[in-house]
């Protein structure tokens, strides 16, 4: 070898050593990069669960918001945000996978259904405030529901239902023609053939899309806010079931109401820090609701992909 | 010769039972038929709703329009409009809200798109298979918890470095904001990365590149229009995030371009009015609408901004 080619390699050597540093360092920085997102999530959670614990009383789930700090609890606010997650689910969920079943096996390809597809996805990226002033002038001027748990409930439900139409149709999507078709030739109606074997194959896949929904729907706090949930209730709803005949009661859906979010941003937003913690606590119960939640969504997912091949 | 072996086969079969299976099915044709139009009806609550977004947000802001002229809205310097001395100027919210979302996306962007790159690209098949449900779960904290953390963690921390810093500032609510946008902008560009062909990133090793030199010049220019749509999505979500601004940046308007500044954001000041007891009608009233029109507008304008961008500049493959 001459003495030319020796440096031609080497300097080539040299020029790959230094382009595979930059791997290398753009490894650490991605690394990095997540370690940010991981350290904040750390910090979120623990400086919440330090300043909270001490309130994490049996006491705390079972008190009405109070004057004074010690003594207030979140019972109207849990109770509220299962009332209004009743009205979410029983409207969301129908409509939700009525559109994904209907977009998926029924449409047929015009502008109709095209216009419809442009919606679900604009909708998505609506703030979901602009829900709330939605709710307040049609639910609450139009409609005359009242700042009640039903009205919560719907514009929660108008909310999330992208998020149930879109894991609707991708579920549907994965199953293979050849079920339709079979279906089809043991003379089944579509009807039939969506509500035997397309919906019950895809309702893990529609699950986890509901279980996301209502995870965000749990945590949504303006469009609540703009619907008139109100920031300090001293008593429960009236009860659904009752004593006497005849027993179901549905005068809930048009009381006042409060959620946990808007007992967490109340006492967040009061100058005196006993009430800071009591916000604390209020947002590691919100916040353990919410991430067990999407864990329980994360963890459906991965079972379906690992258990289903068609 | 088979449809008169068919008719002859019919004639044979009982009249009563052949008519009792053509009624049966056109019950069910009935049925389906009404099964239909009901899917129907599910799918279009959709279309509904933009209408009803749509035609609310107008006809509120179309009284609030008719005291107050268009011109005072775009240029007045001040957002007074429940002081006696009313103001009626966007300009204010508009000034927080561009500002808390400049410094979220100087935080989300370059992050989100380096966790993506590095999760697409570089990441090991464990750490992406943990990074990812993680980065999911972030996306799905609350805000109202992520406005908590900026007021009584955040602002506390900034103040150890600016110690003139007001408890209630644009920065730490846009860096609280930025932190909640990375997951919506590195997931949908991870998604556009990994659809980008193999025979791409092949080529690219072939010809003698590092995986450093494949994802920044092969790998993100081909999923450009997705990255773009990643960015978009970010941009909306900080421009209609309320609950971190209420709580974190304040509610006094401020036409103000220092992010170490209190100021209210649009979004802040609907949360503001809406939390009082206005009345049905009033101008306070229609003033929320008006400011929830501007909201809709600007995050339209970024939608078909973004898809634009997507038509532009997708690759087929």
């Amino acid at each position: 070898m001459s003495d030319a080619t020796a440096v031609k390699v080497r300097e080539i050597r040299a020029l790959i050593a230094r382009h595979k540093r930059w791997d290398v360092i753009f490894g650490i920085i991605g690394v990095l990069s997540l370690m940010i997102g991981v350290l904040t999530f750390v910090a979120l959670f623990l400086d919440m669960v330090i300043d909270g614990a001490p309130r994490l009383t049996w006491d705390f789930f079972t008190n009405f918001p109070s004057r004074k700090p010690n003594q207030a609890g979140i019972l109207s606010a849990w109770v509220g945000t299962t009332m209004v997650m009743i009205v979410t689910i029983c409207a969301a969920v129908p409509l939700g996978v009525g559109a994904g079943v209907y977009l998926e096996e029924y449409a047929p390809r015009n502008w109709m259904t095209d216009l419809i597809e442009i919606n679900v996805t604009n909708l998505a990226g609506v703030p979901s405030i602009v829900y709330g002033l939605l709710a307040l002038g049609l639910f609450i001027y139009e409609f005359g529901l009242g700042q009640s748990v039903l009205t919560a409930g719907l514009t929660l439900a108008l909310l999330i239902l992208p998020v149930i139409i879109v894991a609707t149709r991708e579920a549907i999507r994965s199953i293979p023609a050849a079920i339709r078709e079979g279906s089809y030739a043991l003379g089944a109606t579509k009807w039939q053939t969506a509500a035997h074997h397309i919906i019950p194959y895809s309702l893990p896949g529609i699950l986890t899309g509901v279980i996301i929904g209502l995870a965000r729907a749990i945590g949504e706090t303006a469009p609540i806010i703009t619907v008139g949930a109100l920031t300090f209730i001293a008593f429960l709803p009236p009860a659904p079931v009752q004593a006497e005949p005849p027993f179901v009661s549905f005068e809930w859906l048009m009381s006042g109401f409060t959620v946990m979010p808007i007992q967490m941003f109340n006492w967040t937003s009061r100058p005196e820090a006993a009430f800071q913690l009591n916000a604390a606590a209020a947002g590691v119960v919100l916040l353990v609701m919410t991430l067990s939640m999407n864990a329980l969504a994360i963890y459906i997912r991965y079972r379906l992909r690992k258990n289903i091949k068609w | 010769m088979t449809s008169i072996s068919l008719a002859d086969r019919i004639d044979a079969v009982p009249e009563h039972f052949v008519s009792d299976r053509l009624a049966r099915r056109k019950l069910r044709n009935i049925k389906e038929r009404i099964i239909e139009l009901v899917l129907f009806l599910a799918a279009s609550v959709s279309v509904a709703t933009t209408i009803g977004i749509v035609l609310i947000l107008l006809k509120e802001s179309f009284v609030f329009f008719q005291q107050v002229s268009l011109w005072d809205f775009l240029t007045d310097s001040q957002w007074t409009p429940l002081f006696s001395d009313a103001h009626y100027g966007i300009m204010p919210l508009l000034s927080g809200t561009l500002v808390s979302s400049t410094v979220a996306l100087l935080v989300a962007i370059p992050l989100g798109t380096i966790i993506a790159i590095y999760l697409s690209e570089f990441a090991p098949f464990a750490v992406r298979e943990i990074a990812k449900p993680f980065l999911e779960l972030l996306g799905g904290i609350p805000t109202i918890v992520y406005g908590y953390f900026a007021l009584l963690f955040v602002t506390p921390l900034l103040q150890m470095i600016f110690p003139e810093l007001p408890g209630f500032n644009l920065l730490s609510a846009g860096l609280v904001m930025g932190i909640m946008i990375i997951p919506y902008v590195s997931s949908v560009s991870e998604d556009a990365m990994r659809a980008v062909p193999m025979a791409l990133r092949e080529g690219s090793y072939a010809m003698g590149a590092t995986r450093f030199q494949t994802a920044i010049r092969v790998v993100t220019p081909a999923a450009f229009s997705g990255i773009a749509a990643a960015y978009i999505l970010g941009i909306s979500r900080a421009v209609g995030e309320t609950m971190i601004l209420a709580v974190a940046a304040g509610m006094q308007p401020n036409l103000t371009w220092n992010p170490l500044e209190p100021a209210a954001t649009i979004t802040a000041y609907i949360v503001q009015v809406a939390l009082g007891d206005l009345p049905h009608g009033s101008i306070g009233y229609q003033t929320i609408f008006a400011a929830g029109l501007t909201l809709a507008l600007m995050t339209l304008f970024f939608n078909v901004l973004g898809h634009i961008l997507r038509k532009r500049f997708r690759q087929v493959y």
